[in-house]
């Protein structure tokens, strides 16, 4: 998690403390009416460096923290995150009973391991698991844990194939594209494999490219990461590469949207269906529509799983397999994945994922007919080709009719675009930056990127449209969305590069060259 | 304002004000297919299997579904008798309620949610100060730290970056640099076997011996060599709660001017010494301990899901390891293997930290230590053997096993644990490190909802299954130990192992047969 610094320096917040309020504070007692009338309420600091010598009553403290929090964002108007922010008021409650579950205690909570059992067996099916082959898999902390889980096991196999051929395994490599997630180059990082991270651009559409691909494999190469679904475009990335060396394909987007939606991944296959793919993740608390916290990887068959990695726990006479890098954490997401399996089944999920795609396909279609703006994502468009010029002409005219996703380009409902080219020469003095920091003092928060490199000249600013972003809501961002740009438009030269150097509270330190350098080397990285 | 109203007669009662024509339609609705119904239990979905292995194509309603998994979740076990685990049941309702409010907020996007971000920090500095993390030099950057979702990550964190500093001192040295060690106890918790297997690390292990179940200073260091990346010394092994000497390791290393960091896996520890032995010199006080690890989620009384690691100075955490996410203008560097997960359990360390208070913390841990020093002392007086320390120099657990005798006895600890699960006790029973000719030894764990009143009830059982297994002749103890592995216990029913991965033989349970304990 986030790295944090001691605060060094003593806080003088005893200065404002009269010799009266001092005797005061003392007479204080933990006795109270309500949480404002404490210690805390005013004459003292919330402790914020050292634990307390004293503790306080439970509901002050929990009030205390209750109110500090208002000052984060509203998650359903973060439209930068896929993290599910809405679940219904059964499952919380569901949540909020189970909380105290350890999902590694197997023995204590065999109710709750055969529920994960079944997420398991379900989401097997549901990337097609082939009948004669025995899928494993296992529920994570989320992908990132997925990812590093898969891509160990990608290393393994490799190493126990050289040694067993006598071949030198100490220089492992794994291909990926520019646009991975930083969890992809993480992995690489960490356990000593080097990353051949491959440029993608415009005419690969930000997606990895199969002929790069092909170019750099070599014997060393333990496996390829391949991205269902960008986290900056969206775009779902053709897996099919023509070289026998296993993939892992990072669903942790797209998992749960394209066997779904009714177009599917784009007519092209993505899953288990397509022999080289080995092993999938994918994150429940994305589009599987749970709260932060988990994820799930899945192998096709246990022999692309190195009995080495995994260890047993014997205990009671009992014995537990375990692959993972946490080991005791809640088990709560994984109660409320089955619940949303079960509850909304597939076809609830359908529905979800289509009311999804509808909203980001409405949202390109206002913003490209506003002329301001040129959507850089491709769900709106109908693929090409695809149609005779009649049945086209049909769609032009009859379109919104009983149309699904099928009739348009598959992928993310993730809405990436720019300012045009005619706009930026029309009115040279707007940052598009500062379209997402205007947006931002209306609480939206639209994050501005720039695309993966080589193609980085291209900034684009995304908003992912979640299950949770109703059409009115939608109609509400729009409305901002005009009138933001308009009001740039009508006020020449703002400078407005000042909120963007707001540096956290309570940090006075000189500013460092962190805005120097926009993209570093390797891979951009985007919250996802 | 009153309305007079005519009270109806019976016929206009059933005629109501509908006309002739529409009376007469009746309404066929199927229920065949109507899945909404009053009741949960009067709908076809209390009649139907629950869907196990593929997704169901219709939807279910969401109290049916809630209803179904809260029903199949009852056959779980009750937290409270389970004694073989350090991790937290209790919490109190209004902390529980602050972490359900968290639960849709993403940690890790500090952008959104920089509160939680800052609260993170402040446990971080909070724990830091605990363990007398130095605070007095500015310049190198000072103490960090983080959290985690167990001390399991925080290990591998560790590891992680004892290895790459190594890698880094090495290769600037021009020497090879393929062949790191770490040395270990070899009561280590299993999480220390993953991370020398993932990240390719040696274990060199300090075995115990029958009468020590802790590492010898002396063996420890005497292992080191030039390869080693570090020292694990545990706060608190999982077997008999003892604290390992970091003091006298650190003293050695000194007096031999040995420059080999040591990490401190204070998992259960971590939350304990500082209370009840605030003179133990185990942490940052001692100056080769680079790393300290601790489970928020053990002794730091939060529900599972945090775990933290703080470093001495940033200067042991190599730059290459931490990630930046610049995002929206925002810096925040960040060290995790997971990405996106909750926050409601730092939130929940935040809370109990401010709530209980150095106080609350050193009454609740003096209660522990008072219930454990009753407990040795009632198992003393039924005849056990007590291996775990007392009175504070160690985890507030009871470590017991059956004493020696000169004639063969018709049971072994495992055989009592089997009857004790039979009256809803978990007391595991374990195999002890190896080379300890094989001690087996029963533990319990007294965690903050184990009072005294519920100690009594234990020590009663405890009794009874003692005295029936003494009536007992071995073939029937082994038949009854059977039948209760078969059908009382959850672990002996598991069906979702993979028989592939049945009996692994690499871990040092593999090989000698040493039972990971779960923590």
């Amino acid at each position: 998690m986030s790295l944090a610094r001691h605060e060094l320096v003593e806080r003088l917040h005893n200065a404002h403390l009269t010799e009266n309020g001092r005797q005061f504070r003392q007479k204080m007692t933990a006795s109270h009416l309500t949480p404002y009338g404490t210690k805390y309420a005013s004459e003292t600091d919330v402790p914020k460096f050292k634990i307390p010598k004293e503790g306080a009553p439970a509901d002050t403290v929990s009030q205390l923290i209750r109110d500090e929090l208002d000052l984060d964002g509203k998650p359903n108007l973060n439209l930068a995150s896929f993290v599910g922010t809405y679940m219904e008021p059964n499952a919380i409650q569901l949540m909020t009973e189970n909380l105290s579950k350890n999902l590694a205690d197997n023995d204590e909570y065999p109710a709750m391991m055969s529920l994960h059992e079944r997420c398991v067996s379900i989401l097997a099916h549901l990337w097609g698991a082939k009948k004669n082959e025995k899928a494993v898999g296992s529920a994570t902390t989320g992908s990132s844990e997925a990812i590093h889980l898969g891509g160990l096991a990608m290393k393994r196999r490799w190493q126990e194939h050289r040694k067993a051929k006598g071949l030198d395994a100490t220089q492992p490599n794994i291909i990926m594209g520019a646009n991975a997630q930083v969890a992809l180059e993480k992995f690489a990082r960490y356990f000593d494999v080097e990353a051949r991270i491959l440029p993608v651009s415009k005419e690969s559409k930000y997606r990895l490219d199969p002929e790069l691909v092909r170019k750099n494999v070599d014997e060393n190469t333990i496996g390829v990461f391949v991205i269902m679904g960008s986290t900056y475009t969206g775009h779902f990335e053709p897996e099919k590469t023509g070289i026998d060396i296993p993939i892992h394909v990072d669903a942790a987007s797209g998992g749960f949207v394209a066997p779904f939606t009714h177009a599917q991944a784009g007519g092209s296959k993505w899953d288990f269906q397509l022999p080289r793919v080995k092993s999938i993740n994918t994150s429940g608390h994305k589009y599987g529509l749970v709260y932060a916290g988990v994820g799930w990887i899945v192998w096709r068959d246990e022999a692309y799983l190195p009995q080495h990695l995994v260890f047993e726990l014997h205990y009671l006479g009992g014995t537990e397999k375990s692959y993972t890098l946490n080991f005791s954490q809640p088990g709560t997401q994984v109660v409320a994945q089955y619940y949303n399996l079960i509850h909304l089944g597939f076809n609830g999920y359908r529905e979800i994922m289509e009311n999804c795609l509808r909203n980001a396909r409405l949202l390109s279609k206002s913003l490209e007919a506003s002329g301001w703006y040129t959507c850089v994502s491709d769900i709106h468009r109908r693929p090409c080709a695809a149609e005779g010029v009649l049945s086209g002409a049909k769609h032009a005219v009859l379109g919104e009719e009983g149309e699904t996703s099928a009739d348009y380009v598959a992928g993310l409902p993730v809405v990436s675009f720019r300012l045009t080219d005619e706009f930026k020469t029309e009115f040279p003095h707007i940052k598009q930056e500062s379209v997402s920091l205007l947006l931002r003092v209306r609480q939206w928060i639209i994050p501005n990127y720039a695309l993966p490199p080589a193609e980085d000249a291209t900034e684009i600013l995304r908003v992912v449209v979640r299950e949770s972003m109703s059409l009115d809501l939608l109609d509400r961002l729009i409305a901002d969305l005009v009138s933001v740009t308009q009001t740039l438009i009508d006020n020449d030269e703002v400078d407005l590069s000042i909120l963007q150097k707001q540096k956290p509270a309570g940090d006075s330190r000189l500013h460092r060259d962190a805005m120097g350098k926009r993209l570093a080397d390797g891979i951009h990285r985007s919250v996802c | 304002m009153v309305h007079l109203a005519k009270v109806p007669n019976d016929t206009e009662m059933q005629m109501g004000n509908l006309p002739e024509a529409v009376k007469k339609i009746s309404l066929q609705l199927s229920n065949d297919e109507d899945s909404f119904t009053t009741s949960v239990y009067g709908s076809k979905f209390a009649a139907e299997d629950l869907p196990k292995h593929e997704m169901p194509d219709g939807e279910m309603p969401k109290e049916i579904a809630y209803r179904m998994i809260k029903d199949e979740l009852s056959l779980d076990g009750n937290p409270m008798l389970n004694l073989a685990s350090f991790v937290t049941t209790y919490m109190e309702e209004e902390a529980e309620k602050l972490m359900a409010e968290s639960f849709s907020k993403n940690f890790i996007d500090y952008e959104e949610y920089p509160q939680s971000a800052d609260i993170q920090n402040r446990c971080v500095s909070m724990i830091g100060r605990l363990f007398n993390a130095p605070t007095d030099h500015q310049e190198a950057g000072g103490a960090v730290g983080t959290s985690c979702v167990g001390s399991s990550e925080a290990i591998m964190l560790a590891v992680l970056a004892m290895k790459k500093r190594w890698k880094n001192k090495r290769v600037a040295a021009g020497k090879s640099a393929d062949k790191p060690n770490i040395i270990m106890s070899s009561a280590v918790q299993v999480c220390w076997e993953k991370a020398t297997r993932y990240f390719e690390v040696d274990e060199k292990l300090v075995y115990c011996t029958p009468d020590r179940f802790v590492i010898d200073p002396k063996e420890t260091v005497d292992l080191v060599d030039e390869n080693t990346i570090g020292i694990c010394v545990i706060l608190g092994t999982t077997y008999t709660g003892e604290y390992e000497d970091v003091k006298g390791v650190n003293d050695l290393l000194v007096e031999r001017d040995l420059d080999i960091p040591i990490h401190v896996d204070a998992a259960s520890g971590g939350f304990v010494a500082p209370f009840v032995v605030p003179d133990l010199e185990w942490d940052f006080r001692c100056e080769k301990v680079v790393s300290i690890n601790v489970s928020g989620h053990k002794y730091g009384l939060v529900y599972p899901g945090v775990g933290w690691v703080v470093w001495r100075d940033a200067i042991y955490l190599p730059q290459e390891l931490v990630f930046n996410i610049n995002y929206l203008g925002a810096d925040q560097s960040s060290f995790t293997l997971n990405f996106s997960k909750g926050a409601s359990q730092v939130i929940g360390q935040y809370y109990q930290l401010i709530r209980l208070g150095k106080k609350g913390y050193r009454s609740i841990m003096s209660n522990l230590t008072r219930t454990a020093d009753y407990l040795s002392e009632a198992l003393t007086a039924l005849g056990f053997v007590i291996m775990s320390k007392k009175s504070g120099e160690g985890l507030p657990l009871v470590a017991f096993r059956l004493p020696d005798t000169e004639t063969e006895r018709n049971y072994d600890e495992f055989a009592l644990a089997h009857r004790l699960r039979a009256r809803g006790w978990v007391v595991p029973a374990y195999t002890m490190a190896p080379h300890t000719n094989d001690l087996k030894m029963l533990r319990v764990v007294v965690r903050e909802d184990f009072t005294k009143n519920r100690c009594d009830s234990l020590i009663t059982d405890i009794r009874y299954c003692q005295q029936l297994l003494e009536q007992l002749d071995k073939d029937s103890i082994k038949r009854q130990e059977e039948f209760i592995r078969k059908h009382s216990m959850n672990s002996g029913q598991a069906k979702h192992n993979h028989p592939r991965f049945r009996k692994e033989k690499h871990s040092i349970q593999g090989k000698h047969g040493k039972t990971h304990s779960i923590c």
